[in-house]
């Protein structure tokens, strides 16, 4: 099967979302669409999948223009899409998410469960998924969740597999898996669009690279000559540094140490088991770790939003362990939570109102009970200008802006005041290059003023480009504290598979005793 | 060195429980003993022995004073063990068993030294829970389709009035049919309203509880009262089920009671299954939980709440003539908060149609049991024991219902890109 899209256009309010984009797709190969956020990738699938209509332009399978004017019609031409934020219900079976809305039914309307069950079980053999059909969704880790999208995509013959942003919630090693999985799919004659702006990965798995810029398609490129340089130069328009320059460290007091930290969910599991560690002013100390062993829980717990069931948190020497979050804000800690819509702003309200959220309760924003809307806002003002927050208006809500602007906003609030520790929880997470760049240089920044970072990221390239010093959390335990210069990806990636350390394999997190150390 | 707190916390990181855990346990370890020491003061004040009427004449009697030591006796062991270190996966069981013993000895005291109908009780609970059956079903098919239905109780209420105005004029089953179609009607502006408008769903649904009390009460005054040709029923007479009737205890119970009653189980058996195994239901659960998945898969959103919802309402407005067909006539009110109960209902059921019919069940029970304890002259206040059913929901919802999850889109209208 052969996809086309010929001449597509979308404006837009105010904007042309895609402008005159061409694009073929064959069976058997992925191509890599590649660009910022905002680029018009998200646009273009959804004029391919129904969802949207394109001004002009028009698509062609196999040839013959076809029209689409809901899902319906794309996935009845054979095209699946597998969406960044899966469309999966949490409480139903793996089979049930499967079949919803081409249920095989019996009499009565009553769904011939068996059957659906076979065919999802074939497809999952077919294609090495290893799925359970009668698994509830929501227990499953989030890279089995996506195998469910690409069954729920082959239940229904699709012959062209679109991936928006696939790997952007993956673990490294579920990125591997997932890799093989395309490679079945396009060796069984698939064609897959692989959406991205992780310029590594569509290098290592694409036949044809095609990159977008301000809705246009701004080149081509062979995976097998191009650098990852060069095309985030097409991408962004201009030349993009991907190494973070800094000099060497500047070493001053201990401003957060930890100790002996053991925290508990409300099963009384533990997440976090005796965990030691310190971060001295000047430097730069990133945590690595897979998703969910513990690094959440850290950290939600430095900023005082969980309580420690056992172990202390100091700050400069003063024990915060039980202060509330707004008095740990107060002595000097920023906090850049890891899911910024959910923990970092409102996502209804204007950029000064966000901007205002950790500070509106004194002077200069208040007096008495009055807000000082005119000094926020030239406040905000100042901010947007100084963090380079790209948006119409201070007044704008935050929600309207992109990924890497809004998490701008909350790095404005937090790293504006002034901050003796900076915790930046997966801090580029979902951001374009050019914002990564900027959000990299401002964390570096800090370190070089005397700031202790702290940064927990699953992105193994970010830890190693920003660091200092190398944390590895695996089950709940600190398994590697090492100095950046003496490691390398490697080293840091068995500590994180839990190969290497003192980990033993029989130690269930729930048995931490006091008084043990991790390395 | 540990202070106190953190070998408190070793310790119960030890034994693998929480914070929330412990605390929990020692509530219900305390309850026991409140519950014990009510058994001890109080239902060991009358002497004699309480006799229990069965069916076909046979009885049992209960030396009330006794029994009420025992029960005491046993409380307070469950609560000192809940206390010290908790019942572990029996701490519902026990509850439940407690509960039991504890109305059991309530009874026996009550009674004392007379004589009562135990299963005359027993059968008027399943009488008194069927409008909540109905009424919980047509809130968990609104709900689980994700739209919040708490017209229940004016929906409840119209079928009331139509079945009685039109059953009057008419024949009773036409006016059930009238009920129906008029509380679907209410249930389709709800869901025009809330679909449409993107109304707030609370809001609509007050406004139809207001109106139809305001209506209803207005119609009753000026109309019904004034012309009795317009308000007048024949009761329903239960149906005997042929030889299950016969069985000792269970066949006055069960199988001696009106076709609202069967109709009543069987739709909840039909309900139960029809969520877990059709299409409809599939869509249904879908639609509630995570509406744009089920969008993107070419379900129709808003049309299977319109359905789910007016089929919800043609519930409620069976359910709605139970109440005329009890008592034979309607009166202002005469649904007196039932529809709300049956919200609560749903959210104990959680949200499944057999976890509603065992919650109906234990308010009808209460609801029984507050007749009961009204006859036997006990020497508690008559507001205290009109509190009852309303006190035993409060309980068991907060009890039982901790943890339960409402479908996660209930409430929140859809709108397709």
């Amino acid at each position: 099967m052969e996809l086309e899209l010929r001449g597509i256009t979308k404006r837009f309010p105010g904007v042309v979302a895609n402008d005159d984009v061409n694009l073929t797709v064959r069976g058997g190969e992925v191509l890599a669409l590649v660009g910022e956020n905002g680029a018009g990738k998200s646009t273009l699938m959804n004029i391919l999948y129904g969802l949207y209509k394109a001004d002009e332009g028009e698509i062609l399978v196999d040839g013959q223009p076809v029209k689409f004017t809901s899902p319906h019609d794309a996935i009845a031409a054979g095209i699946g899409m597998v969406h960044q934020h899966f469309m999966l219900v949490p409480v139903f079976t793996v089979t049930e998410n499967v079949v919803l809305g081409v249920e095989p039914t019996t009499s009565f309307g009553r769904i011939d469960i068996g059957s659906a069950r076979t065919r999802v079980a074939e497809l999952s053999r077919e294609f090495g998924l290893h799925l359970d059909p009668d698994a509830m969704t929501e227990d499953l880790a989030v890279g089995i969740q996506q195998r469910i999208e690409i069954v729920k995509v082959l239940f229904r013959d699709a012959k062209i597999v679109v991936f928006d942003e696939p790997t952007a919630v993956l673990t490294p090693q579920e990125i591997e898996d997932f890799f093989r999985i395309v490679e079945t799919l396009t060796a069984a004659g698939c064609g897959v669009v692989f959406i991205t702006h992780k310029l590594k990965e569509a290098i290592r798995i694409a036949d044809r690279i095609v990159v977008l810029r301000r809705g246009k398609t701004v080149g081509e490129a062979d995976p097998k000559t191009a650098t990852q340089e060069a095309l985030a130069e097409m991408m962004v328009g201009r030349p993009v540094d991907l190494e973070v320059d800094k000099a060497p460290p500047q070493l001053g007091d201990v401003t957060l140490r930890v100790a002996h930290l053991t925290v508990t969910d409300a099963n009384g599991r533990a997440h976090v088991s005796d965990v030691s560690f310190e971060v001295r002013a000047g430097e730069i100390v990133g945590i690595a770790g897979i998703q969910g062993n513990g690094q959440s829980e850290l950290v939600e717990t430095l900023v005082g939003l969980h309580r420690a069931a056992a172990g202390t948190v100091a700050l400069n020497g003063e024990d915060i362990t039980t202060a509330t979050p707004r008095a740990r804000h107060r002595l000097g800690i920023a906090h850049i939570p890891e899911d910024r819509q959910r923990d970092g702003m409102v996502k209804d309200f204007t950029i000064t109102e966000n901007l205002a959220l950790t500070s509106y309760y004194a002077p200069p924003l208040s007096h008495g009970i009055n807000m000082q809307w005119d000094t926020a806002r030239s406040e905000a003002e100042r901010l947007v200008e100084a963090y380079d927050i790209r948006t119409p208006s201070t007044e704008t809500s935050t929600g309207k802006l992109s990924g890497g602007n809004q998490q701008k906003v909350i790095v404005a609030r937090e790293l504006s005041r002034n901050v003796h520790l900076a915790i930046a929880s997966q801090p580029t997470r979902g951001v374009d290059v050019g914002s990564i760049e900027y959000i990299h240089e401002r964390l570096v920044d800090l370190r070089d003023k005397g700031v202790a970072v702290l940064v927990v990221s699953t992105e193994l390239d970010e830890v190693m480009a920003l660091s200092d010093r190398v944390l590895v959390m695996f089950g709940g335990r600190l398994v590697a504290n090492l100095n950046r210069a003496d490691t390398d990806h490697n080293d840091v990636g068995l500590y994180m598979a839990g190969a290497k350390g003192d980990f033993m394999p029989g130690d269930a997190p729930g048995d931490a005793t006091p008084g043990e150390r991790a390395s | 060195m540990s202070t106190p707190t953190e070998i408190y916390t070793d310790v119960q990181l030890a034994v693998g429980r929480s914070f929330e855990q412990v605390r929990r346990a020692r509530n219900l370890g305390i309850i026991y003993l409140i519950l014990a020491g009510v058994a001890a003061w109080v239902f060991t004040g009358h002497q004699g022995s309480a006799t229990f009427n069965l069916d076909g004449g046979r009885s049992f009697g209960v030396a009330a004073t006794p029994l009420a030591w025992i029960v005491a006796g046993t409380l307070a062991v469950l609560g000192g063990i809940q206390l010290a270190r908790g019942l572990g996966r029996w701490q519902s069981a026990a509850l439940a068993a407690a509960a039991v013993v504890f109305v059991f000895s309530l009874l026996a005291w009550a009674a004392a030294p007379r004589s009562f109908a135990f299963v005359g009780m027993l059968s008027q609970s399943i009488t008194f829970s069927t409008p909540l059956i109905f009424g919980a079903l047509a809130g968990i098919m609104c709900e689980r389709s994700g739209v919040v239905n708490i017209a229940i109780e004016g929906m409840l209420l119209n079928g009331a009035f139509t079945s009685a105005l039109v059953g009057s004029v008419t024949t009773f089953w036409v006016g059930v049919v009238a009920a129906m179609i008029t509380s679907a009607l209410f249930a389709w502006l709800l869901a025009w309203l809330a679909i449409r408008f993107k109304v707030d769903q609370v809001i609509i649904g007050f406004f139809i509880n207001f109106f139809v009390a305001g209506l209803t009460a207005f119609l009753d005054n000026r109309v019904l009262s004034s012309n009795p040709g317009y308000n007048g029923v024949d009761t329903l007479k239960p149906l005997k089920v042929p030889l299950l009737h016969k069985i000792p205890i269970l066949g006055p119970v069960l199988f001696t009671q009106t076709i609202f009653v069967y109709t009543a189980f069987a739709l909840v058996a039909f309900l139960a299954w029809a969520f877990r195994s059709t299409r409809w239901g599939l869509r249904t659960r879908a639609v509630g939980e995570h509406p744009k998945a089920a969008d993107t898969l070419g379900v129709n959103v808003n049309r299977m709440r319109y359905r789910n919802v007016i089929a919800a309402g043609a519930i409620a407005g069976f359910g709605g003539s139970w109440f005329t067909a009890n008592v034979g006539r309607f009166r202002e009110d005469i649904t007196d908060g039932r529809g709300f109960i049956a919200l609560a209902v749903v959210i104990v059921g959680r949200w499944s149609p057999v976890g509603a019919l065992s919650g109906a069940l234990v308010f009808g029970f209460f609801d029984a049991l507050k007749d009961k304890l009204g006859f036997l002259k006990t020497g508690i206040p008559g507001e205290f024991i009109g509190m009852t059913p309303y006190i035993a929901t409060i309980v068991v919802v907060a009890g039982f219902a901790g943890r339960t999850r409402a479908p996660k889109a209930s409430g929140q209208p859809y709108e397709s890109q």
